[in-house]
């Protein structure tokens, strides 16, 4: 993604990746110390159930709100907050606070959708590209490179108009199309420094397959980089829908979606600042507690992480 | 600098030139259905008007003499035209001083603010000012662009009327508010990853060796731990082009600066194809140079690079 | 075998004195003494080897003296070196900056990430000279170039202009040599200097080093777990384990005749050329955590001379000749 949750993965992930750590052993621990390391910290309790609250939002909606988003009274348009409308009402006099829980359905359907593509995609093309190298890499970098040109947002505006347009599904394997060659670039260079491992070579040596080693050795153990990256890009994948949803471009009604109420609240922003601040606040929640889940995962899975504070 | 990496990089990248031009026309002209009608969008197309296009872009013919084509035309210039027979090309020069002016003002927020930031909290380590860095730029990188735009449209422009809310009546003071809207989310994702790059220099074992035999901390600073953070930097900082290019259009739209984001919207809305192909060609276009120059630049930087 | 080095001539000037240093590491898994009570005196012109295996301690203290030490979560929490009449573990960074390099130096293991990749050789030497000596540009390439004839290294003058990545371990190592020896250290801390070399390289490393320390009238604290190399190069050896000093005594001496159980243990479980083994002898066990140290003597659970005083005290060094000690309270009585 070009939004800044993506500032190429390698570049962000840097201290994380493997061969800045030479001979770090596989720790038979490592997973314990981390779990371990998480519960401790705050920021991974607050990030983790602000998404669980989130995930219920969009699987039982009803939990959080009996109205429905679609029954509308028109007369009632635009109300402020209010006993009876929580969030007030919109410009069609829809119940605000419905349509904002039932908008992260949407968003999340996008962010997930996107980054497991993206997770599936990038440790295939990604571990071809590293473990055999040679033409193989060559294809696939120069091919992956094609699609990293053309910067997402843009390259998504331009497909999604071609198409006219799509539901959440189209909108997020577009934002895929166009995301992929980050991870993917993340995964081969895992791979390439996992490749030169000692047990790796060992593992060579007595005989396994490559199979084997790329599933059972160097994909374990360069996995931390890539499970900090997905939670970024479920993020920036929110966040990326709503930006090309409030262009235009994405979603549309009757989909009911965060970015598609904020360019209708654009309009009457001085008049009805409700409008805009309820969707606006429940997405940068959403997209923050994917970045902050990120962070808190870098931070366990990193082993430096108590020189860098 | 080793000729061979220098001509290596170049040629790696012409393929990518050529393979990102032909995905974009690949994808205007050579989905199923006819290319010309969705190009078009909801304007009319006469007969005549069709067989028109039809031969001047070559469009019955194969598809990779099309291509070939439609590369020679960009090399000298030619970006086509719009269903209303303008060049897309002169519309494009008209607006880009706009655009140009947004991204460079928005580069030098995100240089100045993220690289001052990151050397604050690095060699602040621990301190309450390199937690307040971590935050904010945490809920920076978080709020999406046109979020930020509108709070910064209602706080500063209207509540505090310190700035014009949009529109270029009031000259250079109508660029303030883009350049730090775009220029800030950007800023703090460029000031995380340095100061993370800068703590890790700070810590190593040559910087260890440079201060244990002798010398001064100032010049460790200034050039050993610099110069190793350099390359990162510099690399992200040409990456982040692609969200400079993404938020303009956004960041132009809502506060009217007539620049080339704000038309990429317009050709969107009014189904203008031919615009929406241009823009985006030229956009990867200046992306792939960008990079290309990025990555000799550390080349040059590191030695590592160019002889490894 | 290396001849042993002659023991250094009567009326020797001290350079530093480190007394009972004590550094920890406070981890999230608890304290760890990485040093615990070290000292040693140290001569002008003489070498010191610190002898021991990985997790002693011995690069610790070094980097401790230096005060370039990570902390956290490293801390000095205890002892003094004295050299000039000054303390050095007390000093304030700025004071510190002007004695590193000048009077007190550091040799690294690994020449190639001890040299900063994106300077050439010719930079980081001449920047050195232009900070600290106040000279000019041309005349620090001069002295630079005739640090690198110094220590060794042809054609020097076209070796200023290659970066470290060109240049072979050997070389590397050598052009880190001249660095340190650059402003002319009365002491020299060499951690390990040819751990990371062949060993052809490694003897050309360390008679440079012995012919350093002659001309110069430097004194080199030699940190090693190759005792082949600490005997050949030492003068005095002390012996290290767990953050303790276990044996110091003149180095032929110690290698002839050890007087501290783990000392033997040591030199036994070296193979030998002109005898003939069946097994290696391998000294049981393994050393301890830093975290959870034995009662008592660190080595007892590994020591074949192991009574019951041995885990209830802790052993303080015993002077048992001149300049003779050893960390054992069964010295004496039994044959280590």
């Amino acid at each position: 993604m070009d939004s800044h949750l993506g500032q190429t993965a390698e570049v962000a992930l840097g201290p994380l990746m493997p061969e800045l750590e030479p001979d770090a052993a596989p720790d038979a621990t490592l997973w314990g110390d981390v779990v371990r390391k998480l519960r401790k910290d705050p920021r991974f309790i607050i990030s983790a159930g602000l998404i669980v609250v989130f995930c219920a939002m969009g699987l039982v909606p009803r939990l959080f709100t009996g109205a429905d988003p679609k029954s509308c009274d028109i007369l009632n348009f635009a109300q402020r907050p209010s006993s009876g409308h929580w969030f007030g009402t919109d410009i069609l006099g829809c119940d605000y606070y419905a349509r904002v829980i039932y908008g992260a359905r949407t968003s999340l359907i996008v962010g997930f959708v996107v980054s497991g593509f993206s997770v599936a995609i990038a440790l295939t093309l990604g571990s071809l590209a590293g473990y055999f190298g040679g033409i193989t890499d060559a294809v696939i970098s120069r091919f992956a490179d094609v699609w990293f040109s053309i910067p997402t947002i843009l390259g998504a505006i331009l497909l999604l108009e071609l198409i006219h347009g799509g539901g959440p599904i189209i909108v997020a394997l577009v934002l895929v199309l166009f995301g992929w060659p980050d991870l993917t670039r993340l995964v081969r260079a895992s791979v390439l420094s996992g490749k030169e491992r000692g047990y790796v070579r060992a593992a060579r040596a007595l005989g396994a397959s490559d199979g084997e080693i790329l599933f059972r050795h160097i994909l374990p153990n360069g996995i931390a980089p890539i499970v900090v990256y997905a939670a970024y890009s479920v993020g920036a994948a929110i966040a990326g829908e709503a930006a090309l949803t409030f262009l235009g471009v994405g979603l549309r009604l009757p989909t009911i979606s965060w970015g598609l109420e904020i360019s209708i609240a654009e309009g009457r922003i001085s008049q009805d600042p409700h409008l805009l601040f309820f969707p606006a606040l429940f997405l940068c929640l959403l997209v923050g507690a994917f970045v902050l889940l990120g962070e808190t995962l870098r931070d366990a899975l990193d082993p430096k992480v108590a020189r860098r504070g | 600098m080793s000729r061979r990496y220098l001509i290596r990089r170049i040629l790696i990248a012409f393929p990518v030139l050529i393979g990102t031009t032909l995905l974009i026309y690949a994808m205007a002209f050579a989905l199923p259905g006819d290319p010309i009608r969705r190009l078009a969008g909801m304007h009319l197309i006469s007969e005549s008007t069709h067989r028109e296009i039809t031969q001047r872009y070559h469009l019955d013919d194969p598809f990779v003499v099309q291509y070939y084509e439609y590369l020679k035309g960009i090399a000298h210039g030619d970006l086509g035209e719009t269903f209303t027979g303008q060049d897309v090309s002169s519309i494009i020069a008209e607006r880009f001083p706009v655009t140009l002016k947004l991204t460079l003002g928005a580069f030098a927020v995100e240089i100045v603010l993220g690289l001052v930031a990151a050397f604050v909290a690095a060699l602040r380590r621990a301190t309450f000012i390199d937690s307040f860095v971590l935050v904010s730029t945490l809920v920076l990188i978080t709020i999406p662009v046109f979020v930020l735009a509108f709070l910064a449209q209602l706080m500063i422009g209207v509540k505090l009327k310190w700035l014009p809310v949009a529109g270029l009546q009031h000259g250079w003071l109508g660029y303030v508010l883009p350049w730090l809207v775009l220029g800030v989310g950007s800023a703090a994702a460029v000031g995380r990853i340095a100061r993370s790059n800068l703590l890790d220099n700070l810590n190593s074992e040559q910087i260890k060796a440079a201060t244990a035999r002798g010398l001064p901390r100032r010049r460790v600073l200034g050039a050993h731990v610099l110069k190793n953070a350099l390359v990162p930097i510099v690399t992200i900082l040409g990456l982040d082009l692609a969200a400079l290019m993404g938020g303009a259009p956004i960041t132009e739209t809502i506060f009217n600066l007539p620049g080339l984001g704000q038309m990429l919207i317009l050709g969107v809305r009014t189904e203008n194809g031919p615009i929406v192909v241009g823009l985006v060609t030229l956009a990867a276009m200046i992306f792939i140079f960008t990079n290309l120059f990025v990555d000799l630049l550390c080349a040059y930087i590191d030695p590592r690079i160019r002889y490894g | 075998m290396v001849e042993p080095a002659l023991p250094y001539a009567p009326a020797p000037q001290v350079v530093l004195e480190v007394d009972d240093l004590h550094v920890e590491f406070r981890t999230e898994r608890g304290v760890l003494k990485a040093v615990d009570g070290v000292g040693y005196t140290l001569h002008r012109g003489e070498v010191l080897a610190i002898l021991g295996e990985s997790g002693s301690g011995k690069t610790v203290h070094a980097r401790a003296l230096l005060q370039i030490l990570d902390s956290p979560p490293a801390f000095v929490t205890g002892g003094t070196a004295m050299m000039d009449d000054v303390d050095l573990l007390a000093l304030d960074e700025h004071d510190m900056q002007g004695m590193r390099g000048e009077k007190i130096s550091m040799l690294f293991q690994d020449p190639h990430t001890a040299l900063d990749p994106v300077f050439t050789v010719g930079d980081q030497l001449v920047e050195l000279l232009r900070t600290r000596r106040s000279l000019a540009r041309r005349s620090a390439r001069d002295v630079a170039a005739d640090l690198l004839d110094k220590v060794g290294i042809a054609d020097p003058r076209g070796r200023l202009d290659n970066f470290p990545h060109q240049l072979s371990g050997g070389i590397a190592q050598r052009v880190m040599v001249a660095m340190a020896i650059a402003l002319d250290p009365v002491v020299l801390l060499a951690d390990e200097p040819t751990s990371s070399l062949d060993v052809t390289v490694q003897a050309q490393v360390l008679e440079l080093l012995q012919q350093l320390v002659a001309e110069m009238d430097m004194a080199m604290v030699l940190i090693t777990h190759n005792l082949a190399v600490a005997v050949g190069l030492a003068d005095r050896i002390a012996v290290m384990y767990s953050g303790k000093l276990m044996e110091t005594g003149p180095a032929w001496e110690v290698y002839d005749d050890p007087q501290h159980p783990y000392t033997a243990a040591l030199l036994r479980s070296i193979p030998g050329l002109d005898r003939r083994q069946d097994r290696l002898p391998a000294i049981k066990g393994a050393p301890p955590s830093l975290l959870r140290l034995p009662s008592g003597c660190v080595f007892h659970p590994r020591c074949p001379h192991v009574i019951q005083a041995c885990k209830e005290v802790v052993p303080p060094l015993l002077e048992i000749g001149a300049d003779r000690y050893s960390a054992c309270i069964r010295v004496g009585e039994i044959d280590p």
